[in-house]
Formats: structure tokens, C-alpha cells, sequence
């Protein structure tokens, strides 16, 4: 694992998962983003960097905020960029995941972001690209979705500074969420005090303690004394496979109200992936509130994604 | 036809009691004696087995050899020869092939075909319901006639127990093995990998260890509702071994086998997203592995398979859960056997019984000894000469195994079957 995501001077190649790589690694993609968080408040919004690169955005699942992201960023470091939504295209023609790639790259692109319903996708199609190619998971299955967690890191970094003494509780559907995953990883290199999900056992994996948290059944005890807490999307399909009865049910037990947030600390900061189930999984005013940084994650997507897209291509042959 | 004499090998035929160096002789395709001097006894061939074991050939209750239906994956020729390089003399063939082996024809094509390729005997396992569906029986006496040594669903489920019953009772009244193959499809839900620490980890679809256990516990019930000779395939988990343990001990005709690589691999094992890994049953945890290992010492578990599923590139080409499941296992049977040893899991007679004597009961054929008057399939094998699974020693179709690159002690010299060399080193 390690060895495919890092080149031969361990420098990042590919960004697939949080897992095999160092504090190191993820401080100093948290530190480019920075340099590129202020872009944004400029008249001029572009650098150079990656002036001449071709960067394709393979989406075989639909989402619009982390696409728009990684286009924006895509941009602004001046890359050409080219996006196709796979579930309209080849594919349901019956062409394979290999081909597509395959022709993608006889029209010598340097950049894949990807996102595919299956995990493991982004590590085979790293595995199977041309050497000169960086491949960027934008989300595999039940796996990863590295580049969501680092803005989340990156935005905690900004309210709270050091992740030393933090408390982190994410709640939800830990069991389908690959964001949970990338984050709890992240969280963990970053060196977290303590994290926490909270989820009834049903959206909890099993040996969930593996993976280095603390697993709580009721959101009071959980949301006690905690710095960060992290909201999941409550997907409406868990509701017809049996693992909840109905989201009136889930908003008593695990929604955040404003009478919960008083558990937390008061300078709490109240994170989502989006997008948001207002009274699903979380009270409007809440989401909208002071506490909530939100937004915030979106912003910082943009300069997230250009210090991962500029580091990948920068370690990747040629200096820019 | 040849006499062969194999001289000086250290035999090993645990239904006969025989762990000595001695001399096996062949005559007419049949074991003449084995540990006697016959002094007037002219070989054709005289083969020197000293350092090396002599054993009887191993009966192998679960190859896939991809034929008749998928002779990309593999054929009965190019299955039948890594068999024989790996000291197979018999192997059973499940019935989930392409046709499926639920008519006299498709068993009479493979008989056929078998012959062609003139290597181990192959045993065809029929289909215990029409087409494996699961809703109509098969026509088992007819199966039975043609040849079928045992009846099976191979992998495919039973979504209603009502026709297992049935299934079971049917091919009881004709005396037919069941093997059942335990799974509840609604609880391993597509997974593909062990719900455990590595599925969390990588968020992969998983199959917890009840989708096993409680088919087992069921099909116990069954065994002993309609008195059923059953045997369980390619168990992976310790609470199987459990409640197989307690039907053996309450008198249930009931055996259970276990394919090498579960002996050996456990989920901490499988490289994140390599193909090679994905099989089913899944690697389970450390825990399970001891006691498969422990149970196949105490005789809980009688049988070890290679459970051999040959592939081609494509089906292992994709990401980890849209892979086709199963190893090309044949070749690593021995050397993997030969580890347990080498681990003191298990003693080398333990070993070779598990792959002769015990699946030869089993299936009750006159085989898997080396009794006189017994066809003469036997296997010399060298315990420590090291090889590489690599494309110049590889015979399989299917490069699909988690051993590639490795280097394995353990290699077979001489195969011989109905008293043929079918392989030499």
C-alpha cells in the first residue's frame, strides 16, 4: 500500500488512502493547501503550476460539490481539464474500467481523479496505469475518500491549531461511509487525543475499535466534552434494508440538537461532509449556526485539492 | 503392462499402519505388496525412492478443472496435468460446470473426456438439485449410474430448506454422499472478504462467520432428521468445528473437509486489494486457523482439499470485490501439507491420511492405500526439495495464487496411477 502511493524518494505518486502514509506526508499537504487558501480571496485566481497538464476527473458515481472542487482546483493551477461522468458514458456500453483507462491514456493525460462505487477501484487503477500517471481517489466504495478527509483536517487545523488534546466524535453511518474511514485514519496519524463515533450497532462496523476509536451507542455520552464533532449524510436507502426503522426514529436518537450541543465543549465546531439532512441528522439552526464551519469545509476543498493535485504531479517526473 | 518397483522409500500408508523403508511393488496397474521382499520379482522400471516418501495417491475431494463450459480458465488436460505433478491421482469434480452435471450426458462427456487425457481419475460430483437451482431434485440414481460419486449444490444456495430435506432424503435411499457446501447467502449478503478487522479497515463488503456456522448447525438437523450421509466442504470457521465435533460425537455420519489455504492464510494475510486473496470461504482470523488446524490433529476435520479454482487474467483483473473468488490450488497442496508437519500441527502420517486414507472412506472407494489388489496410485515425493511457484514450474492454466513467487519445500518426483508413471521430475 504504502509503496504505490509513495515514489522512490517517498514522495507522494497516487493519493488513494490515508493508510501507509506518515504525519509527515499529511502536515505537508496541509501546509501547501495554506499557501493556497489565500488564492482565493484574490483578483487573479490562478497560478501556473500546472500549466500543460492534462487532468481527467473519471466520475462513475454522481456528486456535484466534490467534482466542482476538484474542476476549480484543477483550474486555478491552470491544468486543462476534462471531465466525464461515467455512468452516462462508455462503460454501459459494456466497456471495462481497465479500457476506459487504457484510451484515457492514449491521449497522454498526466492526472486521474477518480470516484467508483467499488472499494479498491482507485488502488487498481493505480496498479494498472501508465508509470507517468497520478492517480487521485475521489471516493471508492466503503474504502476511502482521502482528499474529503484532509479538508476536514484542514479545517479543524484552522479553528483548533493542533490536533494534540482534540476529542473528534463522527457520527452516523460509519458502516457505509468511506469518509469516516479516511477521516478516523487521519485523525490518527495526526496524533487525536481520543476520537469517538457514535452510531447505533447497526451503521457500525464490525471491530470498529480496530481502526482506533472509541465506539458509542448513545449520543449523550458521546458528544461529552469533545472539540470536533463530525456529522455523517444518513443515506435514505439504509432505511429500506433494514438497519433503521425511519429517520423521525434516528433524528431522536442520534440527531444534533441544539440541547445536545451543550454536551460538547462550547467552542465546539460542528463539521459535515455534506450534503446536509436538515432534521435528518442535523437541527437547521445548528447547521446554520455559529458553531457550524461548514462552509468553511467547502472553501477549503478548493485549496485542499490544489496541494494534492500539484504535490502528486510534482513528484511525478519533471520539476514545474 | 509394466512391473514397477519403487525401492527403499520411506513408506508412508497409514491405512495400512505402514511408516517404514521398504518396497512397493506394482504389477498389472495393482499394488502386488508393499513392505515385503518378493525376490522373484522382475521390474521393468525400478524406481530408487531412498530419502524420498512413498505414499498412496492423493484423492483430492474438490478440484475445479473449468471443464466441460470454461476452457479459458482451464481444461481437463491442462488441470488433470498439474494434478498429477502434485501427486493427485483422483480428484472429485463439483458439478457447477458449464453444462452443469445433472444428466447422464454431461457425466458421460467428462468420463469421456477424462479418458482422453489419460491422467488421474476424475470423479464427478452430481448436481443434488436440477441446474443447482435449488427447487427441483436431480435425477440422483440416474447420476449415480453413470458414474457420479457424490452429490453436491456446489456453491449454489438453498433458499428453501424444505428441498434440502428432501434433496437429502432422496439421495439417502440411494445410498449417496450429500456434500454440502455451508452458506446462507442472506447473511454473507455478496460479501467477499471475513467480517473482521481488515473488511473494517478497507470497507470492504463482509461475511460474518454466523453465514457459515449456521448452515452448518442446520444442515446437522438435517443429517440426522433424514440420516443422510453428509459431508461438509471447505469449513473456515472454529464454531463449524464445533458443532461438527459434537454431531460426530453423538453418531452422525457426518465428515468435514478444509481447503489448504484456510490452514495457512488468515485476513491479517491479504495484501489490501490483491486479487490473488479473494476466495470463499473467506480467510478468517488467527483463532480460526489454530483450531482448523487443531481440529484436523483431532480428527474433527477428516479431509484437507485443494479446493483448485483455476482462473484467467480477467477474472482477477478488477477491483478486489468484482473478482472472481478462488485459488489455483493444486500445486501448492503438497508443499502447504508438508508446512503443518514442519509447524507441528500435525504429524506427516496425520498429513497423508488426511489426503489419502480419509477421503478414500469418505467417498468409499477402494483407494487412497496401498493394499494389494488396490489400483496402483501411488506418490514419491522428496520433503525438502525446494521449488518456485513461477511460470517454468507452474502446470495449472490458472497463475491464481497468493504463493506466486514463493519458494515451497516439498516437491513430488514420481506419480504413478492404475500403475502408469503419469509424472515424473
Amino acid at each position: 500500500m504504502k509503496n504505490l502511493q509513495l515514489n522512490t524518494e517517498g514522495k507522494l505518486k497516487h493519493f488513494l488512502s490515508i493508510e501507509g502514509l506518515s504525519k509527515e506526508v499529511l502536515t505537508e499537504i496541509l501546509d501547501t493547501a495554506e499557501s493556497f487558501s489565500s488564492m482565493s480571496e484574490q483578483k487573479v485566481k490562478k497560478v501556473p503550476l500546472l500549466r500543460g497538464k492534462t487532468i481527467v476527473i473519471l466520475f462513475f458515481e454522481n456528486s456535484t460539490r466534490t467534482r466542482t472542487t476538484f474542476e476549480l482546483a484543477a483550474t486555478r493551477l491552470s491544468a486543462d481539464v476534462l471531465t466525464m461522468n461515467i455512468a452516462t458514458s462508455a462503460t454501459s456500453k459494456g466497456e471495462s474500467l481497465l479500457d476506459t483507462i487504457r484510451n484515457l491514456e492514449a491521449m497522454h493525460v498526466d492526472m486521474f481523479v477518480v470516484r467508483h462505487a467499488i472499494s479498491g477501484s482507485g488502488h487498481f487503477i493505480a496498479q494498472n496505469a501508465a508509470p507517468h500517471i497520478s492517480v487521485i481517489n475521489a471516493g471508492d466504495g466503503q474504502h476511502a475518500h482521502p482528499t474529503q478527509a484532509m479538508l476536514d483536517m484542514f479545517t479543524i487545523r484552522q479553528y483548533k491549531h493542533s490536533f494534540d488534546n482534540l476529542k473528534v466524535a463522527i457520527i452516523g453511518d460509519i458502516l457505509h461511509s468511506r469518509v469516516a474511514r479516511s477521516q478516523i485514519q487521519a485523525l490518527n496519524t495526526l496524533g487525536t487525543q481520543e476520537v469517538r463515533v457514535i452510531a447505533p450497532k447497526t451503521l457500525l462496523p464490525s471491530h470498529v475499535e480496530t481502526l482506533g476509536v472509541t465506539a458509542f451507542n448513545c449520543i449523550e455520552e458521546g458528544l461529552k466534552d469533545v472539540d470536533v464533532i463530525i456529522m455523517l449524510r444518513l443515506q435514505k436507502e439504509r432505511m429500506t434494508s433494514a438497519l433503521l426503522p425511519n429517520e423521525r426514529e434516528y433524528f431522536k436518537c442520534f440527531g444534533l440538537t441544539e440541547e445536545r450541543l451543550k454536551l460538547a465543549k462550547s467552542n465546539a465546531i460542528v463539521m459535515h461532509p455534506g450534503p446536509i439532512n436538515r432534521g435528518v441528522e442535523i437541527e437547521s439552526s445548528i447547521a446554520d449556526g455559529p458553531q457550524s464551519v461548514i462552509l468553511q469545509q467547502v472553501s477549503n476543498g478548493i485549496a485542499v485539492r490544489m496541494a494534492i493535485m500539484s504535490l502528486t504531479l510534482q513528484s511525478n517526473g519533471e520539476t514545474l | 503392462m509394466k512391473k514397477i518397483l519403487i525401492s527403499n522409500g520411506h513408506i508412508i500408508d497409514p491405512e495400512n499402519n505402514l511408516d517404514q523403508v521398504g518396497n512397493v511393488y506394482i504389477a498389472d496397474g495393482k499394488i502386488l505388496a508393499a513392505n515385503q521382499l518378493l525376490s522373484d520379482f522382475t521390474a521393468d522400471l525400478t524406481i530408487d525412492a531412498s530419502d524420498n516418501i512413498v505414499c498412496p495417491g492423493f484423492i483430492d475431494l474438490s478440484a475445479r478443472l473449468r471443464d466441460p463450459g470454461q476452457s479459458y480458465k482451464g481444461t481437463i488436460l491442462s488441470e488433470t496435468t498439474a494434478a498429477a505433478s502434485a501427486g493427485v491421482t483422483s480428484v472429485c469434480l463439483p458439478p457447477d460446470t458449464s453444462p452443469v452435471i445433472d444428466t447422464q450426458a454431461v457425466t458421460e462427456l467428462i468420463a469421456d473426456k477424462a479418458e482422453k487425457a489419460n491422467y488421474p481419475q476424475i470423479y464427478p460430483i452430481g448436481a443434488l438439485t436440477h441446474n443447482l437451482a435449488g427447487s427441483e431434485l436431480s435425477s440422483m440414481f440416474a447420476l449415480k449410474q453413470a458414474g457420479c460419486i457424490a452429490v453436491s449444490n456446489a456453491t449454489a444456495p438453498f433458499f428453501n430448506l424444505l428441498v434440502l430435506r428432501r434433496a437429502m432424503e432422496y439421495a439417502s435411499s440411494h445410498d449417496l454422499l450429500v456434500m454440502y457446501h455451508p452458506d446462507i447467502p442472506a447473511l454473507s449478503n455478496n460479501g467477499c472478504v471475513h467480517e473482521g478487522a481488515f473488511a473494517t479497515q478497507y470497507g470492504l463488503p463482509a461475511i460474518p462467520e454466523a453465514s457459515e456456522t449456521i448452515a452448518v448447525a442446520q444442515c446437522i438437523e438435517l443429517a440426522e432428521l433424514t440420516g443422510c450421509r453428509l459431508h461438509f466442504s471447505q469449513i473456515s470457521c472454529k464454531r463449524s468445528a464445533i458443532k461438527i465435533q459434537q454431531a460426530k460425537k453423538y453418531g452422525l455420519k457426518v465428515t468435514a473437509d478444509v481447503a489448504i489455504h484456510q490452514l495457512h492464510l488468515t485476513e491479517d494475510d491479504i495484501e489490501p486489494f490483491n486479487s490473488f486473496f479473494h476466495t470463499l470461504p473467506p480467510f478468517r482470523t488467527k483463532k480460526d486457523k489454530q483450531s482448523l488446524r487443531e481440529s484436523l490433529a483431532n480428527g474433527t476435520i477428516d479431509i484437507i482439499c485443494s479446493d483448485h479454482q483455476p482462473h484467467d487474467l480477467d477474472a482477477k483483473l478488477g477491483a478486489f470485490p468484482e473478482t472472481e473468488p478462488g485459488i489455483s490450488s493444486l500445486e501448492t497442496l503438497l508443499p502447504l501439507a508438508l508446512r503443518l508437519v514442519d509447524d507441528n500441527a500435525i504429524t506427516l502420517p496425520q498429513g497423508i491420511a488426511a489426503l489419502t486414507q480419509n477421503p478414500a472412506r469418505t467417498l468409499g472407494i477402494q483407494s487412497g492405500a496401498l493394499t494389494a489388489d488396490y489400483s496402483a496410485d501411488v506418490c514419491i515425493f522428496d520433503p525438502t526439495l525446494s521449488w518456485t511457484v513461477n511460470q517454468d514450474t507452474w502446470k495449472s492454466a490458472g497463475g491464481n495464487t497468493p504463493f506466486w513467487g514463493q519458494t515451497l519445500k516439498g516437491r513430488v518426483t514420481h506419480t504413478i496411477q492404475a500403475g502408469k508413471v503419469i509424472y515424473s521430475l
